[in-house]
């Protein structure tokens, strides 16, 4: 195990322990059989069929695509409502290695992690739906940049980031293989990693807006402004932290034996830290929607179906939620800034879709619906990250793990030392 | 790069010195912080990128080709729709065609005419590619695969398009038609048959109308013509050329006997350019890059200084 420290391994023998232990790692931990695995995977499978299809016979095979509704579900819901939920990991790693909250230490490392596989599967079904996925280099080898384009941006700060998420995470893969050494070199590069992937979030988040602003008498008015950006990013913020706190709802049963006591005995007070940001966020939101509405004087619309659609978006489902996350966090009532969680969640569902499918070309005669097989596709992307992320919670440090090495808490304790001595 | 690594070191030093005695407690790390600096300087790399991403403007507009079409001459014969598809290997259109049905370009039809029953009785319109000046396409497509030509035609080159299709998502016309039933699709449409520009010639089309409905030359001249055509005739025209302003100006130019939203052409679309939608926030792009790093590597260290001025004062106590 260890292959770096140790006084002059034999590498030989260092290989076929490592080897030894990635197989004895591979092998699954606890029973095939459950309901959850074979539905996924059956889930997985036929989606396999359906890709096979897919790239033998185009997306029109498969999709309800069209030359009015070139985006869809797989872009729609897969990518931008992906992305949007996975912003918990650039907000707290904000929190914990720049603003030194110590407090939300504990779930840094399964948020980093959450995001980390959201970037890598719903960024990655981006291929299923690009037409010639073969080029999806051309924009990173350099032989064309298409630099004054929203997606040239968004595409590059999508690998970067998921780069820096890895380096961030990297403590945790490093602990896992016994890599002393390495965990230290990966470590000291986190802050560096958190800043810059700080940085990446804001454009991308914000980007992910920005494409549609071209798309400018398609959106319905009610959903285009020129503040999109600026929408998608402060939505982001209570998305991601949303997730972040229904996941761990979930986590916490599921995967019980592998939680920390440190976080066990913290997950109640973070939840509610997290639900006190998330409702401030939302009231930014709100704010800047009324703004929006008001300055873009689309009162006429209200009275439409849409319109009514669009205050249900707001209040159901942004308003709302606001007002239980406070409630909970005042009241010290977890269960109900879960129920908020689920509810600001379907919210961004909304937003993301009305966006991007249900108000895009609203005006057309013939609306775009998503195919069954679409669906199938979406819910194995969802289904196979599922799988990774399980597989690598219950083998690396990740809900239990020394948060002493790190960061602040590093530096503190070396003071401490000092002052100690 | 360097220029930033030594702004940020004067800073780090100045800050040092202010800092004075409680500089050791930092324990400055000196790699920490170059990381964080080469991660700046990545980033204003990438600024630069973007900053000289402005389209530049090889040619001057006015040396631009333009079409004009004049819808009071075109009797609606379809012979442009025959020219297209020979000149472009594409099938041949159907030869009958209910004309009661508007019918939109397809993969394998980058032209059609439709007839609309207006005010002034039937007139006919043809519908390609407009060819913008400043085209949605082009500065949505992250490959360059649409591409606006110096002299004007907007083309689609097939080895670097990765069929994302945002420029469908972009073009206020729904002009960029995808291949939804190919294992290998592209993204068709009229490329004004930029091939036979090369070699001196008109486009199909305009050599295949019968009645000069269609007439190629330098846009500028067009323009000219067209406005000609409305003083002389001012009762016949509308007094507008529809493409003059646009969408920021289009290489085909419309004249029509009645409003053109009677055409099926969009008058809402604005006189600007629709890269001019994007700008601010790609605008904004460079500047968060050099600026966040540093605001937050500011932010962190001050958080941290906090923090340790608390334990201290703790310890102190103690």
């Amino acid at each position: 195990m260890h292959l770096v420290d140790g006084p002059r391994p034999d590498l030989r023998a260092e290989a076929r322990r490592f080897g030894r232990f990635m197989l004895q790692e591979l092998k699954p931990k606890g029973p095939l059989l459950t309901p959850f695995n074979v539905i996924t995977g059956a889930i997985i499978l036929l989606s396999a069929v359906l890709l096979t299809i897919r790239f033998t016979k185009g997306l029109g095979a498969i999709t309800n695509l069209s030359q009015d509704v070139p985006w869809g579900l797989w872009i729609g819901f897969d990518v931008i409502t992906g992305v949007a939920f996975a912003g918990g990991a650039y907000v707290i790693v904000f929190m914990v290695y720049i603003m030194g909250q110590e407090k939300y230490h504990p779930i840094v490392r399964v948020t980093v992690l959450n995001g980390f596989l959201a970037y890598v599967f719903y960024a990655g079904a981006l291929l299923l739906d690009l037409g010639r996925p073969w080029n999806v280099i051309n924009p990173v080898i350099g032989n064309s940049f298409g630099v004054s384009s929203v997606l040239f941006l968004v595409a590059w700060h999508f690998m970067l980031y998921m780069f820096a998420q890895f380096v961030e995470f990297s403590p945790a893969v490093a602990e896992w293989l016994g890599w002393k050494r390495v965990r230290k070199v990966l470590g000291a590069m986190t802050l560096g990693a958190a800043i810059f992937g700080i940085t990446l979030s804001i454009l991308h988040q914000s980007g992910l807006g920005a494409l549609y602003l071209m798309a400018r008498d398609k959106v319905h008015p009610l959903w285009y402004s020129e503040f999109i950006p600026i929408l998608f990013l402060v939505s982001s913020i209570f998305a991601g932290l949303s997730l972040v706190i229904f996941e761990g709802s979930i986590t916490h049963k599921v995967f019980h034996h592998r939680v920390g006591r440190r976080l066990a005995a913290t997950h109640g007070d973070i939840v509610r830290g997290l639900a006190r940001i998330c409702a401030g966020a939302m009231f930014v939101y709100l704010f800047a929607q009324i703004l929006v509405f008001v300055h873009g004087q689309r009162w006429e619309y209200l009275g439409t179906g849409l319109g009514w659609w669009y205050l249900l978006e707001l209040v159901g489902f942004v308003a709302v939620p606001a007002g239980l996350y406070i409630y909970g966090f005042r009241n010290n009532r977890v269960p109900v800034i879960r129920v908020a969680a689920a509810l600001a969640l379907v919210g961004i569902v909304l937003n993301r879709l009305n966006v991007t499918v249900i108000g895009f070309k609203w005006y057309a005669a013939q609306r775009y619906v998503p195919t069954w097989m679409e669906i199938v596709v979406t819910l194995a992307v969802i289904s196979a990250e599922l799988w990774v992320f399980r597989w690598v919670i219950n083998r690396m440090p990740v809900l239990d793990f020394d948060m002493s090495e790190s960061g602040h808490a590093q530096e503190r304790e070396e003071r401490a030392g000092v002052v100690a001595a | 790069m360097t220029g930033l690594c030594h702004v940020t070191q004067r800073g780090e030093g100045r800050a040092k010195q202010e800092s004075g005695g409680e500089e050791k407690g930092f324990r400055m790390k000196r790699r920490d912080w170059l990381k964080t600096v080469c991660a700046t300087g990545g980033a204003t790399l990438a600024a630069t990128g973007l900053r000289a991403a402005e389209p530049a403007e090889a040619q001057p507009v006015s040396d631009r080709v333009g079409v004009l079409v004049d819808t009071t001459k075109c009797i609606g014969c379809r012979m442009c729709e025959f020219a297209c598809a020979r000149a472009n290997d594409l099938p041949e259109p159907e030869q009958q065609i209910d004309r009661a049905v508007r019918r939109d370009t397809t993969p394998d039809q980058w032209t059609v005419v439709n007839r609309y029953e207006t005010e002034q009785g039937v007139v006919y319109r043809k519908q390609q590619c407009m060819h913008c000046l400043q085209p949605a396409c082009a500065s949505a497509c992250l490959t360059k695969a649409m591409y606006r030509t110096p002299d004007g035609p907007v083309i689609w080159r097939e080895s670097k398009c990765m069929g994302c299709r945002f420029c469908m998502v972009s073009c206020p016309f729904d002009v960029p038609k995808f291949e939804y039933d190919s294992p290998v699709p592209k993204i068709q449409k009229c490329q004004l048959c930029w091939s036979r520009l090369q070699e001196g010639e008109q486009p199909a089309c305009v050599a295949g109308c019968p009645t000069g409905a269609l007439k190629f030359g330098k846009r500028r001249d067009l323009l000219d013509e067209a406005r000609d055509r409305i003083y002389h005739a001012p009762d016949k025209y509308v007094h507008h050329v529809y493409g003059e302003g646009e969408v920021g100006g289009t290489t085909w130019l419309y004249l029509s006997p009645v409003p053109f939203d009677q055409l099926g052409l969009r008058t809402d679309i604005g006189n600007t350019a629709f890269p001019t939608y994007t700008r601010e926030f790609l605008y904004a792009v460079p500047l968060v890059l050099t600026l966040a790093p540093p605001f937050l590597l500011a932010l962190s260290r001050a958080s941290r200084a906090r923090e340790v001025a608390e334990e201290e004062g703790e310890g102190g106590e103690a």
